[in-house]
Formats: structure tokens, C-alpha cells, sequence
């Protein structure tokens, strides 16, 4: 017999949502300019959250002139170690209100609450309680003797982690002595105007943390806004290229963090139960919306049939549904856009030839979801194996020799993530060592950590975020 | 009297000293207009060989042991000291500076290739990390080579400019294809015969002599080269080789003097493995 699940949903009563939210300028919320505003909703169940203010260009320069203001009379001229303060407590409020920002998390991204709850949100505060520490010991951080920061940064990040990349972006930028104008994903701004209060909360100074809403059009003026020092940006290989060419021949410098097509490599003597679980997370962690996802699994030619029975039964286990529910596994795509760019690459697979398995799977009426699915008789041509999908969609590939693995793993121009299964260390090493990727993780996959350095190699983008290399991208003439 | 025997400066490209596949030369004057030498003036074609060269020899530099690499650049320094009166004369020749003046550009060039050589074995002890994560794991992070890396030698700084530029990229276990300075490119060509008795494998340094700004935009959009030194080109020339880098994301740097192990750095890649701690 089978045991069906209760429904087990997390209360929405933690969070007070507005109707609508005004622009985070000068350490207040003010309306735009010009009063235009969209609309955010739940990709679960397309119910509308809330209205947000449309950054145009007015807003964007009174953004960037507090941010400028903030950082020229106070924010440069604060001791290092009062400005570290204003981390820690603005990580302390984070875990205080960590329900609240988990539960908001999953209503406008879709993710399931299991995972922002016990992923993004307490490692956005441990972004920032990490980070707090390095402010008064920059210089003993290998950056020289005397490192100075930028000025005024420009970022912009995506939809797939919200609070955590905001957290990965204003952490270090602030840690290091900058002033901010960040720009959230379109259809997740809802956690960093949250975040906002968190800053008002804090007493951070106005000006030194500025948070607009927009699109595209809001960020590229971002990018293009003459007294923005430095942009970083986490997003699409496609918008990474832009905005390097949009400041080729200016000064100002740039971290990218673009797109992945992971390789999950699977030896012969890889323990087998482990390693499905590690390609189950590598893959279907946040619906496969994540950059460096193990979108690629390179398993050694005679035990596929046993690792792919096994996936199998493991895929037929996950959860899809309310990403409320404590049970759930795989929740909503966070949009409509994106849900078509899936079923695109993926019928792009069928037309080429590569053979499609998803396990049987109820899924809601509304909103937007796409089932656990993996592709076999993928070859390297195929376009699901050389473009990333972002979404719960493997393609699987066999090889027959360590070399062959190397090979096939490095040929994409992406180089951000791989993993490796191997009972063997003098085999993981080698692998490693081997790998044009730069976060490597063996016997193990998707681990973030404040501490722990992560970038790509290649079209994967520029520069490093997290740890003390993470630094250099807010530091002037390092690297 | 004797007439000299004059040297034919030719590209040096996978180890060996081809001209250049297109048959051109261009004229090279010294610093009071007379004519000194014809060297060949790269080509398209040229610069290709080279990256494919610069490539192959890759896995073998990178590869090599840091200790071994290190040997191999003091080895460069040993071999550069035996020649320093003919750099001298090229330097004189072309940029009409004393004797002594060009005397201590080598000797400082020299000296360089040491102080490069002792980071091989270095920069991952001082620049790599472990990170103390949260969780059961094991987690590193080690600089390693870029790998394939254009260096637009500075145009007035014949040698030392040159030297500046190489040897930090040569350091991070990067290949290279140099450009050497237009006007002044015999020291680099000189340099190319000091590599290749220096065991440094063919392949490893790809000296090319040509025009920049001819060059500069095909080694800009190659997309099998990784990163650039843009120290010897103009803004507008470093401008260009941006918007052209972009299709691959090429990594592109320009320096001016500095002797600094961030210039090794700029060339290498952080990366980050994580293992489970476990019984």
C-alpha cells in the first residue's frame, strides 16, 4: 500500500504584501517619476501579488546621484569597522525575519518553500554576516596594502535566487567600502524591496543601498549611467555580452556571472544511491533554474542502465506542486517566458532525435510547471546539449574513458560548474584538475557558501563572487 | 675589411623561425631614419598558425610541474645575461638611448624573468584558498593557467616592455602569441632565440613582427584565444579588441609598468572544489 501525503502548506500570514511598491532611493520609497508601475504575480498559481513602481530614466539618475552623494560623505568616510557593523545587522534582521522573506521568496519565484527556507534565505544572511567581517580587514586581504573601492556600483540580477544574489551582490559591494543601485528581476522584485526595510531597519545610511524596479530598458541605463563605476551582473550569456560591449573603451570595470552547461560526471565506481541523489539535485534543484545545474550528465558507458533505472524510480518520487507545501520538490517555472523557452530547447531535443522520459506527473492547471524530464541518445551536436535550458531537464551522455568524460565535458564554451562521482581520490584530482570549470564539486552538487569563491571560466562570465577572491571584484586593480 | 653578416629577423611560431606565409616584409629604421632590417610582417594567416601552436603546446606548459616552469624562465634570464651587448645594440639602434641607458633596460629585464620565475611555484600558495565552508566538506580554490593568451608588447619599451608583459603570463602556465612593438621589434625577434635555446617547448611563446593595428582585431575575435595584454595597444585599438572580445568574453588587461603578481593573477582562473568530509 501507499501512503499519500497531507497537504502541509506554509501560512502566507507572515507576510504583509502593499499593494503597490515605490522605487528604494536616498533610504526611502518613492513612487516613479513619471508614475508608470507593473504588475509581479505567483507563477504558481498567476494570482497578482503587487504592483511596482517602472524605473525609467529620471529615477535611475536620482538613484545613482544618492548612491554618488552617500558614498562621497559618508559611506568612504565611515571607519571600516562601523561600516561592517551595518552588515551584521542587517544579517541579524535578515535571520530574524527569515520566515517571512522565505515564505515571500516562493510566492513570487515560484521555488518551493523547503528550499527558501532552508537555502536562499539563511544563505543570504550568512552572506552578509561573512562579508561584515572583511570590512576592517581588507587590507590584509592580498588586494595590496591600500585597497580602495570603486564608488558607485551598478547591479543587476536575475530571478532564479533573488534575495540570495541581491545578497551576493550588496554584501561584498558594501563590505568593501561601495554605494549601490541595484535592480532586481522583473518578475521577482518583491524580497529586495523587502530587503529595503531590512536597510531602514538597520539605519544604514540613505543613499548607500538604492533598490529600482524595471526591465531590461531600467538596467541598461544602469549600465550605461556615466557615474556608475562598476557593474555586476548575474544573468544570460546574451545580456552578459551586451553589457560588455555596452562599456568596451569606458572605465568601468565588470563582474559577469552568465550562463552554465554543467557536466555531472558519473564514473564507474561511483556509489550509485549517493550519485543518483546528487544528479536528482543537480538538476532539479530550483526547477533547474540555476546557472552552474548539472544540466549535462556524462555517465561512464557500462553502468547506464543501472544509474538510469534507478533515476527513474527516484524521478517518479519528486513532488511537483505548491511550492507552499513543506512536501514539495519541484515547484513553478518562474514564468510564462521561461516556460516557453523550455518547451522550445525541448522539443528542439525530440526534433533532434534524442528520446524523452518524464515520470507520470499531476500538474496544476494554473500557473507554470514542466515535469522532471532527462533526454537519452543526446549527441554533442544536439542543441540541449550545448544550450542551457534553465529548467528541470537533463540531457544524458555516456563515454567510456576519463579522457573521453574530459573531453566532452569541456566542449561548450560555458565553464562555471561540473561534478565529479568517483569512489576513487586520486581520480576526483584528476578530474578536478582537468576541468575548465570554476566551482568543481565531487561527490557532491549545487553546495553555496559564503566563503566559498564562484565564477566560470570562458562564456561562464568574469570574475568571482564569494570568499576573499569575491573581493576583487569590488576592489580597484585586482584580481 | 669585413662585411657583417646581417641577421634575418623572422617570426618564431611553434618553435620554429618561418617567414611570414604572406611574403611581406616591412622596413625598420633606426632612431635616426637609416634602414636596419626587413622583418616579416605577420599576416592573418600568421596569427592563426600561432594560436593553433600557442594551443597545442597548452596542456604540456600548464601542465608542467611550477618547479620545473620556474626553472625554465630563470633559464630564460641565465641565457639572456650571455647575449646582453647584442640587446644593447638593438636598443640603442632603435630607441637612441645611451649605451648605459639600454644596458640597464636589459639588465632590469633580466632581472624581471627571475623575480617571474620564483611566483610559478608561488601564487597558489599565497593566492589560492581553502575556504572554511559551512558543512561536512572539504573546499579549495587554486589559481590556474587562463590558457591561451595575446600580448601586445608596449610600443616603446623595446625590451623590458616586452618582458613585463611575457613573463607574468608565461608564469600563470599560460601559451602566448606576442606582438612585439611595430617600430621597435628586433629585441623581441633576439628574445625569440633566446626562448628557443632556453627549454621552453615550441609552441609555448609565438613571437609575431607586423603592423598592430592589423593584427590586433584577428587576434581579438580568435575565439580560441582566451585573454589579452593590451599594454602596446592604443585606446582606440584597445576599445576595438573589447567589443571584438566580447563573442568569446575574452579576458583583456593593459598595464602600464607595473611588476606585480596581480599582473600573473589577471591571466589565471580561480577554481573552487568542494569534497564531502565523511568515514
Amino acid at each position: 500500500m501507499t501512503f499519500e501525503y497531507a497537504p502541509a502548506p506554509e501560512s502566507t500570514a507572515v507576510v504583509k504584501l502593499k499593494p503597490e511598491y515605490g522605487l528604494f532611493i536616498n533610504g526611502k520609497f518613492v513612487p516613479a517619476k513619471d508614475g508608470k508601475s507593473f504588475a509581479t504575480i505567483n507563477p504558481s498559481n498567476e494570482q497578482h501579488l503587487a504592483k511596482v513602481a517602472y524605473a525609467s530614466e529620471a529615477d535611475v539618475n536620482k538613484a545613482v546621484a544618492a548612491a554618488n552623494e552617500a558614498y562621497k560623505k559618508i559611506w568612504s568616510k565611515m571607519p571600516a569597522s562601523e561600516r561592517g557593523k551595518y552588515l551584521f545587522r542587517i544579517a541579524r534582521i535578515l535571520q530574524e525575519r527569515a520566515r517571512e522573506f522565505a515564505v515571500l521568496e516562493s510566492m513570487d519565484n515560484g521555488k518551493p518553500i523547503r528550499e527558501t527556507r532552508d537555502v536562499d534565505i539563511p544563505l543570504a544572511a550568512a552572506h552578509f554576516f561573512y562579508h561584515a567581517g572583511w570590512a576592517d580587514k581588507l587590507e590584509h586581504a592580498g588586494m595590496g596594502s591600500n585597497p580602495k573601492p570603486h564608488g558607485v556600483v551598478g547591479q543587476i540580477i536575475p530571478w532564479n535566487f533573488p534575495l540570495l544574489m541581491l545578497s551576493w551582490k550588496i554584501a561584498p559591494a558594501l563590505a568593501t567600502g561601495n554605494t549601490v543601485v541595484l535592480k532586481p528581476a522583473e518578475t521577482t522584485p518583491l524580497t529586495a524591496l523587502l530587503f529595503a526595510e531590512v536597510c531602514q531597519q538597520a539605519g544604514l545610511p540613505a543613499g548607500v543601498v538604492n533598490i529600482v524596479t524595471g526591465d531590461g530598458k531600467t538596467g541598461s541605463l544602469i549600465v550605461n549611467h556615466k557615474d556608475i563605476q562598476k557593474i555586476a551582473f548575474t544573468g544570460s550569456t546574451a545580456v552578459g555580452k551586451g553589457i560588455a560591449r555596452a562599456i568596451a573603451g569606458t572605465k568601468k570595470a565588470a563582474t559577469l556571472e552568465l550562463g552554465g552547461k554543467g557536466a555531472n560526471i558519473v564514473f564507474e565506481d561511483a556509489p550509485i544511491d549517493e550519485t543518483v541523489e546528487g544528479i536528482i539535485n543537480g538538476i532539479f534543484f530550483n526547477q533547474g533554474h540555476v546557472c552552474c545545474a548539472g544540466s549535462r550528465l556524462l555517465v561512464q558507458e557500462n553502468i547506464q542502465e543501472e544509474l538510469l533505472e534507478k533515476l527513474k524510480r527516484r524521478m517518479a518520487l519528486i513532488r511537483v506542486g505548491d511550492p507552499l507545501d513543506k512536501n514539495t520538490d519541484l515547484g513553478a517555472i518562474n514564468s510564462a517566458a521561461q516556460l516557453a523557452k523550455i518547451r522550445e530547447l525541448v522539443d528542439s531535443g525530440d526534433a533532434e532525435g534524442a528520446e524523452r522520459w518524464s515520470p507520470a506527473c499531476d500538474l496544476p492547471a494554473k500557473g507554470f510547471w514542466y515535469p522532471p524530464t532527462f533526454f537519452t541518445g543526446v549527441t554533442q551536436a544536439n542543441r540541449i546539449a550545448r544550450e542551457e535550458i534553465f529548467g528541470p531537464v537533463l540531457s544524458v551522455i555516456s563515454f567510456r574513458t576519463p579522457q573521453e568524460a574530459i573531453e566532452k565535458a569541456n566542449n561548450t564554451p560555458f565553464g562555471l560548474s561540473a561534478g565529479i562521482w568517483t569512489d576513487k581520490g586520486s581520480r576526483i584530482l584528476w578530474t578536478a584538475k582537468h576541468l575548465k570549470a570554476g566551482v568543481i564539486w565531487a561527490n557532491t552538487f549545487n553546495k553555496f557558501d559564503p566563503a566559498s569563491p564562484f565564477g566560470g571560466y570562458k562564456e561562464s562570465g568574469w570574475g568571482r563572487e564569494g570568499g576573499r577572491h569575491g573581493l576583487a571584484a569590488y576592489l580597484k586593480g585586482v584580481h | 675589411m669585413r662585411i657583417d653578416v646581417k641577421k634575418t629577423y623572422k617570426l618564431y611560431i611553434g618553435g620554429a623561425f618561418p617567414r611570414s606565409e604572406s611574403g611581406r616584409s616591412y622596413e625598420v629604421n633606426n632612431s635616426k631614419g637609416v634602414f636596419i632590417a626587413n622583418p616579416s610582417q605577420a599576416s592573418r594567416k600568421d596569427l592563426r598558425d600561432a594560436v593553433v601552436a600557442a594551443r597545442a603546446a597548452q596542456a604540456g606548459w600548464s601542465g608542467a610541474t611550477a618547479f620545473n616552469r620556474a626553472q625554465i624562465l630563470y633559464r630564460v634570464a641565465e641565457i639572456m645575461e650571455g647575449r646582453t651587448s647584442q640587446f644593447v645594440d638593438e636598443i640603442v639602434a632603435l630607441e637612441g638611448v645611451t649605451p648605459a641607458a639600454a644596458k640597464k633596460q636589459v639588465e632590469e629585464a633580466i632581472d624581471l624573468w627571475v623575480w617571474y620565475s620564483g611566483w610559478c611555484d608561488k601564487i597558489s600558495t599565497i593566492y589560492g584558498a581553502t575556504n572554511p565552508v559551512s558543512g561536512s566538506f572539504y573546499n579549495f580554490t587554486t589559481p590556474e593557467a587562463m590558457g591561451v593568451v595575446g600580448v601586445f608588447a608596449p610600443q616603446k619599451s623595446s625590451l623590458l616592455g616586452l618582458v613585463q608583459s611575457l613573463a607574468p603570463v608565461l608564469a600563470a602556465g599560460n601559451t602566448a602569441i606576442l606582438v612585439a612593438s611595430e617600430k621597435f621589434p628586433l629585441p623581441a625577434i633576439s628574445l625569440s632565440e633566446v626562448l628557443a635555446t632556453s627549454d621552453i617547448p615550441g609552441g609555448v611563446v609565438n613571437i609575431l613582427t607586423g603592423i598592430t593595428a592589423e593584427l590586433a582585431p584577428w587576434m581579438a575575435s580568435h575565439m580560441d584565444v582566451d585573454a589579452i595584454d593590451a599594454s602596446g595597444l592604443s585606446a582606440t585599438q584597445e576599445k576595438e579588441a573589447r567589443l571584438e572580445g566580447v563573442e568569446n568574453l575574452k579576458r583583456i588587461f593593459a598595464f602600464k609598468g607595473d611588476q606585480t603578481p596581480q599582473r600573473v593573477l589577471a591571466f589565471m582562473e580561480n577554481k573552487t572544489v568542494w569534497h564531502p568530509i565523511g568515514i
